[in-house]
């Protein structure tokens, strides 16, 4: 069976496509002003570079926040079972699942078959999220992608004691005019995250193996923050960030 | 499953427009009652408020006026009001749109009536002290406080002593604010309604052990206003006698609250008085019934440390050991017990960031649920009158996750 996944998160739009458990390609794209524009394009991207034809889908399940805008839809299901569905795809030994994104993060419990247990959303703040990070980049005036091996070279992380985006922003501003070294800085942004989600994390309990996804789960210095945080390792799929796409047409072909 | 108008009429309680009615007298009494030459007592909503009925003094609750402002939406602008007058964003929203609605006397029914004197108990939080005090101060009106101690494990003998001796203190208090000698017969009769119409609350709110249930927490919301606002007059008795009555008939008519019930969840901490409805056919979307909740069960929890023949002792020892006035362990037993009880495959919990006592503690509650009883929870982050405070895609994601872990679990 041929099934799609489209997840709109905050940030980006993402879309996969599986058949009989095969992952055949997934994409991502900037989600935009247009959430319902999101879902519909990045899928045609993908469908395009596929060489495959929207009839050729047999099933879409959309996910994300902006999952009831994707009209063309199946189902709408939440990010948090498609995480859960797709960390267990991955890798079926999983058994918690950190996602990170845009503007959430959680933490999910994950039961041997796959179903998801337990979880825990940060509450209605930025903190610890992939939208706290665009904003410390922009304090740094540095490219978010050079976030991760920049802060592997500290070895005195900057101590960054606010929650709030916003005071976390300017105490940030005055650490570089402190003349602070930019990747102990950016190494300090990183802990401040991991710590944020490291409490969210224990409150569901934390399980071994325990797997990264989302956006966020590409930056390197945030995933060591982590693993020290917690005292674990964490794995890191090269799908990470379409982790919820691809939950969504594994779960597209159960329905 | 798509509801016809007639299924959806026929799940209407009738009740709801007497109990609009009683409430619409019952403010009308309280405004006017300058004019009648009764007195008006301010009330914490866990206060005694027996010893005032048997008085003839009508007892205001700003708490349940906070709830009007809530679920009438006035409840950001009163806030923001309260904070430009100096009061901090993280005091209870209650206080913060009382307070402002004193200020501008306005709000819905234009305000609550000047009270004569205030009583303030302090068995649901210390918030209530400093709320208290700032309008005595403002309407320049006596207050007493009746402190009642944290109750960890047990009511202990001091303890009793100390409040005992309190009730007596609060009793002259009323004596001096009225210039009358206090009835201790009529004390007794108030006391033995008191406790009926207690008892008819939990039986109402018991039907929902029926499966459908016939009513959800949010019609318990609702429902609420006279055990909280009129208990211990014969008019909550009747009442709740017919709406015992009118549940029972749903039950044997088979007529549920939501029209398919397959699920059935337990509600935890205040409503979210401004999105009652939302919630509610949010819930119902997905099959779930909310058929219990802690918070009006409050109401009713005392019940087992009453005595109709001892009232004043008893009293002073439910009024002790309100639900936000114990231990967390105890709170533990008493959502256990309701799990158990109503049958529910999963707890809802509001953590409220109005009311502390009622949110701290709440992750423990949730882990000893999860523990011992093994069904899936959920955590609705808001304020129950600051709509500010709300997010609808936030909460709506996490209703939806738990929903859909709840059906992977269940099927
Ligand atoms: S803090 Fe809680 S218990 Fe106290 S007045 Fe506010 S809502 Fe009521």
């Amino acid at each position: 069976m041929i099934t799609a996944g489209i997840d709109i998160g905050s940030i980006t739009a993402k879309a996969a496509i599986l058949s009989d458990g095969r992952i055949l390609g997934s994409k991502v794209a900037f989600t935009g002003y247009n959430a319902r524009e999101a879902g519909r394009s990045v899928y045609e991207a993908l469908l395009r570079e596929l060489e495959m034809d929207a009839p050729t889908i047999e099933r879409i399940v959309s996910t994300g926040y902006g999952r009831n805008s994707v009209v063309f839809a199946d189902k709408a299901v939440t990010e948090i079972i498609c995480h859960g569905a797709g960390a267990y795809y991955l890798n079926p030994h999983v058994r918690t699942v950190i996602d990170v994104g845009g503007q959430d993060s959680k933490v999910l419990a994950v039961n041997p078959d796959g179903t998801v247990k337990d979880f825990a959303m940060n509450d209605k703040c930025a903190a610890g999220t992939g939208r706290f990070l665009e904003v410390m980049a922009r304090a740094m005036e540095s490219d978010l992608d050079d976030f991760g091996p920049l802060s592997l070279k500290s070895h005195n992380p900057s101590k960054i004691s606010s929650i709030c985006t916003v005071f976390a922003e300017s105490e940030v501003i005055s650490l570089i005019a402190k003349g602070e070294n930019r990747e102990d800085i950016i190494a300090g942004i990183h802990e401040s995250v991991a710590s944020r989600i490291s409490s969210m994390a224990r409150r569901v309990g934390v399980q071994e193996p325990v797997m990264m996804t989302g956006g966020v789960a590409r930056n390197i210095g945030v995933v060591r923050a982590l693993e020290r945080a917690l005292g674990v390792s964490i794995e890191v799929s090269r799908f990470a960030q379409v982790n919820g796409a691809i939950g969504a047409a594994v779960i597209a072909a159960k329905i | 499953m798509t509801e016809t108008d007639t299924d959806k009429k026929s799940r209407k309680m009738q009740s709801v427009g007497r109990m609009k009615e009683i409430m619409t007298g019952y403010y009308i009494d309280a405004k006017t009652a300058g004019q009648t030459g009764r007195k008006v007592a301010w009330i914490t909503s866990g206060g005694p408020v027996e010893p005032l009925i048997a008085m003839d003094i009508i007892p205001v609750y700003p708490e349940n006026y906070g709830a009007m402002i809530g679920a009438s939406k006035m409840g950001a602008d009163l806030c923001a009001r309260a904070e430009a007058m100096g009061y901090s964003s993280d005091l209870c929203s209650y206080a913060r749109a009382d307070i402002a609605s004193s200020l501008i006397d306005g709000g819905p029914i234009g305000g609550l009536p000047r009270p004569d004197m205030l009583v303030c108990c302090n068995n649901i939080c210390g918030t209530v002290l400093k709320w208290y005090e700032v309008q005595a101060r403002y309407y320049d009106a006596p207050l007493f406080i009746l402190d009642t101690p944290f109750c960890h494990t047990e009511y202990t003998d001091e303890a009793k002593k100390y409040v005992r001796r309190q009730i007596m203190e609060y009793i002259a208090f009323l004596e001096e604010a009225t210039k009358k000698k206090f009835d201790y017969d009529r004390m007794k009769e108030v006391g033995r309604i008191s406790i009926e119409g207690q008892r008819l609350w939990q039986a109402v709110l018991d039907t929902a052990i029926n499966r459908p249930s016939p009513m959800t927490c949010f019609d318990a919301f609702f429902h609420l206003a006279l055990i909280v606002t009129l208990r211990g007059t014969p008019v909550t008795v009747d009442y709740y006698r017919s709406l015992l009555a009118e549940m029972e008939q749903r039950v044997a008519d088979g007529i549920s609250a939501i029209p398919n019930e397959k699920y059935r969840l337990l509600w935890d901490n205040l409503p979210i008085w401004y999105r009652m409805r939302w919630l509610s056919e949010k819930f119902a979307a997905h099959d779930a019934c909310l058929v219990a909740d802690t918070y009006t069960t409050a109401w009713c929890m005392s019940l087992r440390y009453m005595d109709e023949n001892n009232f004043l002792d008893s009293m002073a020892e439910g009024y002790t050991k309100s639900y936000l006035n114990i231990g967390v362990d105890e709170m533990i037993k008493i959502v256990l017990e309701m799990v158990d009880k109503y049958d529910v495959d999963g707890f809802v919990m509001h953590s409220n960031r109005s009311c502390k006592p009622y949110s701290l503690g709440q992750y423990d509650i949730q882990r000893a649920v999860q523990r011992e009883r093994g069904i899936p929870s959920v955590t609705i982050e808001s304020h129950m009158v600051d709509e500010r405070s709300f997010s609808e895609s936030q909460t709506e994601t996490r209703i939806d996750a738990f929903m859909e872990m709840i059906g992977q679990k269940k099927g």
